[in-house]
């Protein structure tokens, strides 16, 4: 076991976008049992240094593995479709003009319920299209066509994170 | 892994000692010192029984001090030196502190941190913080007629760097050896854990003197994980106070002139606050302007003056289950920190929220110290093999400044810690030699409205075009919470390279000068003090790699292991003389020689945990 191991060796998991989100979460503390620095106290400077790159290390891969989305980005780059969210901004018109409509909508909704409305259905199409990554990776194995839908992904968690401080101005006391 | 206990008979002098290692609840109203006894955490009571110690100090003159309740009881008649809840101005600079027309003090604005006038100069609050730290240590030395081997001292959950950095510079001036801040809902949860074995999603409520905390924590064997903290580092029962005096000075027409006038109306108001919690109706009376006055006050007019901020701590809550992706029925409990959840307004409130009653059966006000107590306890390797783990986040996000003062953030609220991330930057101008950078914490998108923790310069990048220059900013964040960042050009091969420490924490030379001048113990000699901690430290690793050796030694070959032997022998040889400079090199020499061993037995112990030792434990 090395430090620079991928992630999905690290953890022992197989390399596929479906993971069993518990199964990540136990290897992590499993893991964590094990480098973390508080577990070598006692041992002096080095034992920490080492602890501590160890444990950064694990924490790293966990932050990656636990989230969907970042698990997808991940794959796609070691399958060679790499993302480069800023370089890369080409888009489906179909979707550039569904972003531009929901984004209307966010403007003009006038109360806390039509936010919540349009985070509903923002939610159910990051649902849908986190399927098809899945599918794109793991069964049809074409990373440039899940990169592309990491991409739109990627617009729609911000635009989500936007509807988000909407409805906390709106309503502080809303809770999904 | 508890390697400490494990020691070859004859090697060290009594290695099966137990070390005393003490958790600290450093508050804003009072503070506690715990410690296990007989296997049992327990606060430790002063010579008089009071396991309190009121976060007080008193300034007098002639460089002497009171701390505590002496210092309580001269409040009223000399409030300007008298400092009370010094935590809230940790790590904070005077143009970050609101209310402060109410407060009896003198403010001295200086650089990195604010600082109080006193009749014995100013006081900056890790100085104050120091002082009452350094009374808890004397107290716990006393209960065991022994050195401490260290201690874990809790901050809220929401402190940012600049303020942990503080709180750990304020335990080194007191002398203390820190194994690890934790943040309080996570000491609490601790108390609660292993006292009702519980596993699930727990809410840590926690409303002090001066600081809100609210903490979602997962328990599952014996690891605890912070799933999202959110909170107010300037809210708490101080606030209802003087929304009380403030409503009890108008009742009855009176106008506190001075800082006595204000500290009795305040102190009155403590009282009332406190009697209300069991009684329908309660006096508030102080002497203002040398007159005496009285008030009645009602339960009912007391939770009307308290319902905003109590009201503010629920929306905290709302927004902490939001940022968890938590609903309120996946919470299996409730538990309750602080003095001012006595209050029955705030129990109800909380309760109602969460639908359930809430956790009282642990003090309110020792929770958070018994917790930590057990948490110092493991870490001196006195627990149990792998009993305990607290798994912790960063409360607040990390960033840096970019063009037109937007904020990038680099690393996420809310991530686990121990935690680095890097991020790359470029060069915006042709020739550009120099980068200014800029870290900065919290949520917000502008850079004015975050917390500024330090500014440096990378220089000597070799002159290119804009944008050729690839500069990898790192961030860094200890098990601590504790921030470095370090920036580093990329292309050229040339390295330039800077670690940073937030400009609120003291440097090492400035604490050194401290401790020098005596701050704590005038009497202490530096140079034995050194000696002792180096010979501590040389036995300790002697005694861990001997440890090692007995259990993984097999690891390496014979060669190798005579070699760490010899090295621990000499660390041995050298620790029983007097020369600390000596003892350190030496303890350095093994640290180094031991390190590819320390690597290869972590590569043991991941590989064991990945062979699926512990599945059925999954």
């Amino acid at each position: 076991m090395k430090l620079d191991d991928d992630d999905f060796t690290l953890f022992g998991l197989p390399e596929r976008h479906a993971l069993d989100r518990a199964k990540v979460d136990a290897r992590w503390r499993q893991l964590q049992a094990e480098v973390h620095p508080d577990r070598f106290a006692g041992d002096g400077a080095a034992a920490q240094r080492i602890a501590m790159q160890w444990a950064v290390r694990v924490n790293e891969a966990y932050q990656r593995l636990k989230d969907p989305l970042r698990r997808a980005a991940y794959l796609c780059e070691r399958r060679g479709a790499a993302i480069q969210a800023h370089d890369n901004t080409a888009m489906p018109a179909a979707f550039l003009m569904q972003q531009m409509q929901w984004r209307e909508a966010l403007e003009e909704a006038a109360d806390a319920a039509a936010v919540a409305g349009l985070e509903a259905e923002v939610v159910a199409a990051e649902r849908t299209m986190l399927a098809d990554v899945a599918r794109l990776l793991d069964e049809a194995g074409d990373a440039p066509a899940a990169a592309a839908q990491v991409r739109a992904l990627m617009f729609l968690n911000r635009f989500r994170q936007d509807i988000g401080r909407r409805l906390d101005t709106l309503d502080p006391t809303h809770i999904r | 892994m508890a390697l400490l206990q494990i020691s070859e008979p004859g090697q060290a002098p009594d290695p099966h000692q137990r070390r005393v290692a003490v958790g600290i609840d450093l508050g804003t109203t009072h503070s506690l010192v715990a410690a296990l006894r007989h296997g049992v955490a327990e606060c430790l009571p002063d010579e008089k029984g009071r396991v309190l110690l009121p976060s007080a100090v008193r300034y007098l003159a002639g460089g002497r001090r009171q701390i505590g309740f002496d210092a309580l009881d001269a409040m009223a008649g000399d409030a300007e030196n008298t400092v009370v809840s010094v935590k809230r101005f940790m790590g904070r600079r005077l143009a970050d502190l609101q209310g402060l027309d109410k407060l009896p003090y003198r403010f001295v604005d200086q650089p990195g941190m604010v600082a109080l006038a006193t009749r014995a100069g100013p006081k900056t609050p890790v100085e104050v913080s120091a002082e009452i730290l350094a009374a808890l240590r004397q107290r716990a030395e006393d209960s065991f007629d022994a050195e401490l081997f260290g201690a874990v001292i809790t901050v809220p959950a929401y402190f940012d760097d600049a303020q942990r950095q503080a709180t750990k510079d304020a335990a080194q001036l007191a002398g203390l050896n820190v194994l690890r801040l934790i943040s309080e809902p996570t000491a609490a949860a601790v108390a609660y854990g292993l006292d009702n074995a519980s596993e699930g999603l727990y809410a840590v409520y926690d409303l002090g003197g001066g600081t809100f905390d609210i903490s979602l924590l997962r328990l599952t064997k014996g690891v605890f994980e912070v799933v999202a903290t959110g909170g107010d580092a300037a809210l708490g029962g101080d606030d209802i106070d003087h929304a009380l005096s403030d409503w009890a000075l108008a009742a009855c027409g009176a106008m506190a002139a001075d800082a006595q006038d204000k500290r009795a109306a305040l102190v009155a108001a403590r009282t009332t606050k406190e009697a209300l919690s069991s009684a329908d109706a309660a006096d508030w009376s102080a002497t203002i302007g040398g007159r005496e006055r009285r008030v009645p006050v009602r339960r009912s007019q007391l939770e009307a003056l308290a319902r905003p901020w109590v009201d503010r701590t629920l929306a905290a809550v709302r927004k902490v289950l939001r940022d968890g992706q938590v609903s309120r029925d996946e919470v299996r409990g409730v538990v309750m920190v602080g003095g001012s959840t006595r209050m029955p307004l705030v129990r109800t409130s909380v309760g109602e929220l969460f639908g359930r009653e809430v956790l009282t059966n642990v003090d309110p006000d020792q929770v958070v110290a018994i917790g930590a107590a057990i948490q110092a306890n493991a870490l001196a390797g006195n627990a149990r093999d792998g009993e305990l783990l607290l798994l912790d986040v960063i409360a607040l996000s990390l960033g840096l400044e970019t063009m037109g003062g937007l904020v990038e953030r680099v690393i996420e609220r809310n991530t686990t810690i121990p935690v680095a991330k890097a991020q790359e930057f470029t060069t915006f101008k042709d020739g550009q030699t120099a980068m200014a950078i800029h870290v900065v914490q919290g949520e917000r998108d502008l850079v004015g409205e975050c917390r500024s923790l330090a500014r440096f310069e990378l220089r000597g990048i070799p002159p290119m075009v804009a944008g050729a220059a690839r500069i990898r900013v790192t961030f860094q964040v200890d098990a601590d919470g504790l921030l470095s960042v370090s920036a580093r050009e990329q292309t050229s091969g040339v390295e330039a390279a800077v670690t940073v420490k937030p400009s609120y924490g003291l440097a090492d030379e400035q604490i050194a000068q401290m401790l020098k001048d005596g701050f704590t113990h005038a009497e202490d000699d530096m140079a034995a003090r050194s000696l002792r901690e180096a010979r501590v430290e040389a036995e300790r690793m002697v005694l861990a790699t001997r440890a090692a050796l007995a259990i993984d030694g097999g690891l390496l070959s014979a060669e190798e292991r005579a070699a760490v032997e010899a090295l621990a022998r000499e660390t041995e040889r050298i620790g029983a003389g007097t020369d600390a400079h000596a003892i350190e090199a030496a303890v350095a020499a093994l640290a180094e020689g031991t390190e590819a061993f320390a690597a290869a037995r972590m590569n043991q112990g991941i590989r064991q945990a990945l062979a699926g030792r512990r599945v059925e434990d999954i």
